[in-house]
């Protein structure tokens, strides 16, 4: 299925109030199985709807336990490939298993800043309420250079 | 897991000044821009509350959950005149060319801040650390396109929103269904209705203005993969074409809904193909080895298309689908994009390392924003620069940022020469209805906009709500209806449930009740088979469109019967509400224009010509919930930049008189 979690990786997030995948996947597919009536998993997460996900990778990234991965959709995609990130605060790793065998090994930069650091409004103006009313400006006032002679009209 | 789901939810009210429905890009720009106006509001002496509420969390949340490998609107050195001249020309000549302008002034500055904020930028050489805001020069894929590593993007922006609105002010996980409107002015509203998806709670809310922001509709006609790939859409899934459903069902004009997009991908995994065409300069090809959008190029001035084709180069994103349909039809297919010619012609001045980087950057494109490509060319064994790829035109989408600008009419700016005056009235972005304001995907005939356009237009609508509020300081919103009412409405797929589900022996077949997820799958079925899908190769006509809207009626009458047996098929229950009248505006819309304005989106058969002497100007709908029926008229089209010589025939031409 496209989203999993391998059963002797995932420990529920048993320090947290609601599991970090629960928490995250923007489509409400992972779940903690807490009695482990639907899985037979008792606390441990699970993927309730597959083919109702976008495989966005968003619970994968953010797992702490590296316990969910994806198989890509079954109907579509032949069998024996992987698709795996390592997600670490500034850069992402890639690793890339073809089902020939063939691995592909990626890093890109994701953010160059710390995260948790970033700051809306440091450095910028205040609003100035004079100029609620006109539209050629946001609260920031750096409006991009505009040639008024494009216009049709004067 | 969200507790089991009882029959009595537990109720909580609340009021706010400002309520931003939806937490993606658009969401999130409303947020940024808000925080200040009601900090110099405070400083008058007005103390302005503002929440937003996402039915998922803010940090993935939206059409950039994966993230994104490039920003489609950024100026830099380009003037917004010929930003709108690009976006019309794209859009087949109609468009709001003082919304799409007011994006163009404004993007850079929001791009600049996502850069500060951590976003990294793709920079020219010797610019690498220059920041976009002192000149540093972008990497750039197109005129309007700069490239980045943008895995994070989401991240990082709902980052500096949430902090800027504050976290006590956001409430995830609350799904908002349906808007109020006041009891005492019913030309404006006074609340909306939701509920948690982790709780048995229903949540009412109460506000002056409001920011209807969720997103596009995505998994309305029956996608090209049916099982597990169901969930391959190529826009967000989750994106259930709430803002249209529930800005249309309290009255809100529409424009465009029939201008659906249809974009030509990576077949299957729908990876993205611009880096591909506009960085590495790749070719397309059918079965043959034809070079078909050169062969084809003059049979667009069938039925009068060309007048929106300058060159194989410059023309409508719907023609380029339309030049490739042919080949198919006609059994040419597969459709391949030559990526091994483009990466070899690049190689051959390339160190071996900078091939290596090179390699990385065509993963890159696809790993920062459709993984799933990935998983596609890893699965079948294809390595990008030995072997081609097929590329394919999807299912339909509706939504307003991209190549197809579907969505809610909306005021515009005042103060650009030439707007008309039917192009604004008072409250910037602010639909008909006093109090809804919508950006992003939300807002009709302003396509082109991309991410930074939409957390652009948000910035945009926040002024306009603030200005309202401020404006309406001593009015007291009232709910037209009954809380009860709205409580048993919101849970009625929970009764449904609870008194059916022991009739028989299995809950999925019952005739007393139906699942959400075959309302879903039948919706599918009615709008591709009816409704220009891609079983019909997106050909629609009156017959078929009155047969569709005899399908729909009955579906949205037997969504009375959905049931629900825990939270989360509540919260698919309530989706599929939205999108069956998502589709139905859509429908409607398409009924409506006698032509074939988008060839390639899809095509009236029974009206096929471009007619720009009757037709070139919008469509816009308004819905009555009360009698179910649909208003649509004519509103007429008036441009505001001056056409220049390299723009296609058609641009030139005057608006239809309506």
């Amino acid at each position: 299925m496209p989203a999993f979690v391998r059963t002797n990786d995932c420990d529920g997030c048993r320090s947290r109030e609601e599991a970090l995948c629960e928490y995250i996947c923007p489509h409400d597919l992972m779940a903690l199985d807490r009695d482990g009536s639907v899985t037979g998993h008792p606390l441990k997460a699970y993927n309730r709807e597959p083919e109702q996900c976008w495989e966005c990778y968003a619970c994968v990234k953010l797992c702490p336990r590296y316990a969910i991965e994806v198989r890509h959709y079954a109907d579509v995609v032949p069998l024996g490939a992987s698709v795996q990130p390592i997600h670490e605060g500034q850069a992402i790793e890639w690793a890339i298993r073809f089902r020939n065998g063939t691995v592909k090994q990626f890093r890109f930069p994701t953010r160059t800043t710390p995260p948790g650091s970033a700051d809306p409004y440091g450095g910028e103006p205040d609003a100035d309420l004079s100029r609620l009313d006109d539209g050629s400006v946001l609260f920031t006032r750096g409006t991009h250079a505009c040639d008024m002679s494009q216009f049709i009209a004067d | 897991m969200s507790e089991p789901v009882t029959d009595k939810p537990e109720v909580v009210e609340e009021y706010v000044d400002i309520l931003i429905i939806g937490g993606g890009m658009a969401a999130c720009g409303a947020a940024f821009e808000a925080r200040k106006w009601i900090e110099a509001a405070r400083a008058e002496g007005h103390e302005l509350t503002i929440k937003m509420v996402d039915k998922a969390a803010v940090d993935r949340s939206g059409a950039v959950a994966q993230g994104l490998s490039a920003i489609n609107t950024y100026m830099g050195e380009n003037d917004p005149a010929d930003y709108v001249r690009y976006v019309r020309g794209d859009l087949m000549g109609i468009t709001r060319e003082d919304l799409v302008y007011d994006v163009g002034r404004h993007v850079d500055d929001s791009v600049h801040h996502f850069e500060k904020w951590g976003l990294p930028i793709w920079k020219q050489e010797g610019d690498e650390d220059k920041p976009l805001r002192e000149g540093g020069r972008p990497v750039r894929s197109g005129r309007w396109q700069i490239m980045i590593n943008g895995e994070s993007y989401k991240w990082i922006v709902a980052e500096a929103a949430k902090k800027a609105i504050g976290e006590e002010n956001i409430q995830e996980r609350v799904f908002i269904v349906r808007l109020i409107k006041d009891r005492h002015d019913p030309s404006r509203l006074a609340g909306a209705a939701g509920f948690s998806v982790r709780e048995n709670k229903v949540y009412i809310y109460r506000f002056k203005a409001c920011l209807l922001a969720c997103g596009g509709a995505v998994n309305v006609f029956r996608p090209r993969s049916v099982g597990e790939g169901l969930g391959r859409a190529w826009y967000p899934v989750w994106n259930a074409g709430s803002t249209y459903a529930m800005a249309a069902d309290v009255g809100a004009e529409l424009t465009l809904m029939e201008n659906r997009f249809v974009p030509a991908r990576f077949k299957d995994g729908y990876g993205p193909v611009g880096a591909w065409f506009l960085l590495f300069k790749a070719r397309s090809m059918n079965s043959l080895g034809e070079d078909f959008p050169a062969k084809n190029f003059d049979t667009l001035k069938e039925h009068g298309y060309d007048a929106y084709a300058t060159s194989l180069h410059k023309m409508g994103t719907c023609l380029r689908n339309h030049l490739m349909l042919k080949e198919m039809r006609e059994g040419r297919g597969p459709i391949f994009i030559d990526t091994p010619t483009a990466m070899a012609k690049l190689a051959e001045n390339m160190t071996p390392e900078e091939v290596q980087h090179l390699e990385a950057e065509a993963w890159e494109d696809f790993l920062d924003m459709t993984i799933s490509q990935c998983g596609v060319w890893a699965g079948e064994n294809i390595e990008p620069d030995k072997e081609m790829s097929e590329i394919m035109p999807t299912e339909p989408y509706l939504l307003g940022s991209h190549a197809g600008c579907a969505g809610i009419w909306v005021s515009g700016p005042e103060d650009l020469p030439g707007v008309p005056e039917h192009y604004h009235w008072g409250y910037r972005s602010m639909s008909t209805v006093g109090g809804l304001f919508t950006a992003g995907d939300g807002v009709g005939a302003s396509g082109h906009k991309f991410s930074s356009g939409s957390f652009t237009e948000g910035r945009i609508a926040a002024k306009g709500m603030v200005k309202y509020v401020l404006d309406h300081l001593d009015w007291e919103p009232e709910l037209d209806e009954e809380i009860k009412e709205l409580v048993d409405e919101l849970y009625r797929p929970v009764h449904v449930y609870l008194e059916t589900k022991d009739d028989t022996t299995n809950p999925d077949v019952n005739p007393h009740c139906i699942t959400p997820r075959m309302v879903q799958l039948r919706l599918q079925k009615i709008m591709d088979e009816y409704v220009a899908g891609v079983s019909t190769l997106y050909q629609t006509n009156q017959v078929m469109l009155e047969v569709a809207e005899r399908k729909l009626r009955m579906l949205r009458e037997d969504t009375g019967k959905m049931c629900a047996r825990d939270l989360h098929e509540l919260l698919r229950a309530w989706e599929n509400n939205h999108r069956i009248l998502a589709a139905w505006a859509h429908m409607k819309h398409i009924q409506f224009r006698e032509e074939s304005r988008y060839p390639g989106y899809y095509y009236r058969t029974d009206y096929m010509q471009l007619d720009d002497e009757n037709w070139k100007c919008f469509v816009n709908s308004t819905f009555d919930r009360d009698t179910g029926q649909w208003t649509l008229k004519k509103v007429k089209w008036v441009p505001l930049i001056s056409v220049s010589e390299e723009e296609a025939a058609g641009i030139a031409r005057p608006g239809s008189e309506v």
